[in-house]
């Protein structure tokens, strides 16, 4: 048995060579091979199943029911989507779940990957200051939610505060239907800069200092090393990080409910809070799980895109 | 190494756990038992009166122990829902009033209460929770909502005291003056809410259903009237929206500091204004053409599916109407009990501050009816509250936020 000393980072360059099952040997090799793939998977394999297909499957027949979680429930077909599809509000709740990303995703990306490229230089005390940017990804959501609705108070929050020592009057932030999705968009992309900036660190550091030095020689300024080296061969962290940046963003939730709650009056309604509400306040807990299913499928659907889409501009290697 | 062992070792490894998982053994009933009770009554101040009341029932039941959960009051419906619908409930668990009963007791997760001594409670109380003549829920407590005041503020601006003959006139009129922007000192707070709505409608002689109930009633003149008196103190005699008010603690707070002269909220906050420095009373709400007051009770059920429906029960009967729960509650200025024995309620009057405690029991003489329209009573409670809250912050005049509020609860109501 071979262990690879060859360093890994996070996002391999190449394609790990894939083990195949010996072949032409006897029935008892062979059977001895798929038990210890069986052993291996089984670890991930079962809590997948228990926790999160099954739960699915569970929801998909609880979506053709009306159910308010107390009664027994009643087989309604597809009622609870075609409610769902002929209701406004449910284009809203979408809608604003897209509003959410497209302004998040290009904030969180662009931080994180200023702040990369600065951690990856010989700065003083960078090891204190990626650690300093990581700690609001491992903070509760609560804790970080509470004190932006503090930040971002209209009266009394610092943000206003500042704001109005340079004459300008802050807006009202999370009590005005206007402000209240980019006051959550601003402390989410706080909260998620240094997860995003620790994969792209990664992915800097598997760049070959070689390349740098071969452009300078060639005369390539920061600007251009930075769109014709740095950006194309951290494509496949890019990748990843758009994949499930996106993934999660369709998903926001805790924030939301801890900083506006989809207020004022559903300006910040977003499609998990709906399901949230519709679930455990307003007793629906079958068009919940209709709902869940659109959701799912439109994140299917854009990760498929996706990743059909990255042989156009991802580089592996 | 022995690969095939090891894959052996691992499946079998993850058998047992899986195994073990399913084999939650139930206890056997035998001698002592064991009950739970999920509440939010105690949270945010009364946990250790609540504790005292257990111990109280633990000291004269030996064999029973209780095992509390306390919630907040914010998620505790929703955690109560999710343990219902996974079967994970309490033996005893409260109930949020009677609108929260009315589904409960619909979808027969409640047991029935048989064998209970009604004389003991108060009887209007004891009813909101019995369906065609069977008990299946016990009051634990009621409260009302009342008109606070600061009488260092009143004095100071030297404008009198409220009284039970006020009406709305009166209090505008007196929350203008004691109202002074310059020292941070607001007139009066009341919130903008269904909670509000409901029965400021009722003060001005109007209601907010139907009289069967299919259609709501609010869009009057007299409904705008109310919901104007509700929004337009905002930015007057009431701080506004972006100056805090509505979160959390905001209205309590600022009377505490002496910045506010009258404040309308329930009884509850009595035990947090005990130590206040300020010189406080409390006045029946004043109406409109009618006075009419939110009353609140809370109540414990017991779960249909309890192991121990005898004990529960037991404990239930005890944290409703024992003398130790009754004396707990009047000592510490908690919610009041739902006993019928008046004299035994008489020594609230005499517990001190505030002095006229006599408005509580007022106050409960003329209730606003809450209205009841089961599942869908939370989506209508958000669609009045969200629309008022828009014409309070300008964005919906109060005419556009009842026109809307009105089409959603209506389409609502028509299912």
């Amino acid at each position: 048995m071979s262990v690879s000393t060859a360093q890994t980072s996070l996002v391999d360059r190449a394609l790990p060579t894939i083990a195949t099952p010996p072949r032409g040997r006897s029935r008892a090799v062979r059977t001895r091979y798929a038990l210890t793939v069986l052993a291996f998977l089984l670890p991930s394999a079962i809590p997948l199943a228990l926790f999160v297909l099954g739960p699915m499957i569970a929801a998909l027949w609880v979506s053709l029911n009306k159910w308010n979680l107390l009664a027994p429930m009643k087989f309604i077909g597809l009622d609870n989507y075609a409610k769902l599809l002929t209701d406004p509000g449910t284009g809203e709740v979408f809608l604003h779940t897209v509003y959410y990303i497209v302004g998040y995703l290009p904030l969180v990306y662009i931080g994180g990957l200023g702040l990369a490229l600065a951690l990856n230089t010989a700065l003083k005390g960078r090891s204190l200051l990626r650690g300093v940017y990581f700690l609001p990804v491992v903070t509760s959501w609560i804790v970080v939610a509470l004190v932006w609705r503090w930040l971002l108070s209209p009266s009394s929050g610092v943000v206003n505060t500042v704001l109005g020592f340079f004459g300008i009057a802050g807006p009202g932030w999370w009590t005005d239907p206007t402000w209240a999705m980019p006051s959550i968009i601003l402390a989410s992309a706080w909260k998620d800069l240094g997860f995003v900036m620790i994969i792209l660190l990664a992915g800097l550091q598997a760049i070959s200092p070689d390349m740098y030095d071969a452009a300078k020689i060639d005369g390539a300024g920061w600007w251009r090393r930075l769109f014709s080296i740095t950006l194309p061969l951290l494509s496949p962290s890019t990748f990843f990080v758009l994949v499930i940046s996106l993934i999660n963003g369709f998903q926001v939730f805790d924030q939301v409910y801890a900083m506006t709650g989809g207020g004022p009056n559903g300006a910040s309604e977003v499609v998990v809070e709906q399901i949230y509400d519709l679930t455990f306040r307003y007793g629906k807990a079958g068009e919940a799980s209709a709902l869940s299913w659109m959701l799912f499928i439109v994140i299917l659907a854009v990760t498929v895109i996706q990743v059909r889409g990255q042989r156009r501009w991802v580089t592996y290697g | 190494m022995n690969r095939k062992l090891i894959a052996a070792a691992g499946i079998a490894g993850i058998a047992a756990l899986v195994l073990a998982g399913c084999s939650a053994a139930t206890p056997a009933e035998t001698g002592p038992v064991t009950i739970t009770y999920s509440n939010f009554i105690s949270n945010g101040g009364n946990e250790d009166n609540l504790a005292k009341i257990v111990a109280a029932f633990e000291k004269a039941n030996p064999d029973i122990t209780v095992k509390v959960t306390t919630l907040p009051y914010d998620s505790y419906g929703t955690a109560l829902q999710t343990d219902l619908a996974a079967g994970t409930e309490a033996d005893v668990f409260d109930i949020n009033g009677p609108s929260a009963y009315g589904p409960l007791q619909t979808n027969g997760v409640l047991a029935a209460l048989d064998g209970v001594d009604g004389s003991v409670y108060n009887t209007a109380l004891l009813d909101s929770y019995a369906t065609g003549g069977v008990q299946y829920g016990l009051p634990t407590s009621f409260s009302d909502v009342v008109l606070y005041y600061n009488k260092d503020l009143f004095d100071a601006a030297g404008v009198s005291y409220p009284t039970a003959d006020w009406t709305w006139a009166d209090e505008t009129a007196a929350a203008q003056k004691l109202t002074d922007a310059a020292a941070g000192v607001w007139g009066d707070h009341q919130p903008v809410s269904y909670n509000e709505y409901y029965k400021v409608l009722v003060q001005n002689g109007e209601t907010f259903l139907n009289a069967d109930g299919t259609k709501v009633a609010f869009n009057t003149p007299g409904g705008i009237e109310a919901a104007h008196w509700l929004v337009d103190k905002s930015g007057t005699t009431m701080p506004t929206i972006d100056q805090g008010q509505g979160t959390a603690d905001f209205d309590t707070n600022l009377f505490k500091d002496g910045k506010l002269a009258m404040l309308h909220t329930g009884i509850w906050v009595f035990g947090s204004f005990a130590d206040t420095p300020a010189n406080w009373d409390i006045a029946v709400e004043p109406g409109n053409t009618a006075v009419a007051n939110a009353v609140f009770s809370n109540a414990v059920g017991v779960s249909a599916n309890s192991k121990h429906h005898d004990a529960a029960q037991k404990w239930a009967e005890f944290l409703s109407s024992s003398d130790d729960e009754v004396n707990v509650r009047l000592d510490s200025g908690w919610e009041l009990p739902t006993i019928a024995d008046t004299a035994k309620l008489n020594t609230y009057l005499d517990k001190g501050k505030p002095a006229n405690r006599q408005a509580v029991f007022d106050a409960a003489k003329n209730i606003a009816p809450a209205p009841s329209i089961g599942d869908a009573q939370s989506e209508m409670q958000d669609i009045i509250t969200g629309e008022l809250i828009e014409a309070q912050a300008g964005r919906e005049t109060v005419e556009q936020a009842l026109d809307n509020a009105e089409t959603k609860i209506n389409a609502l109501l028509a299912g």
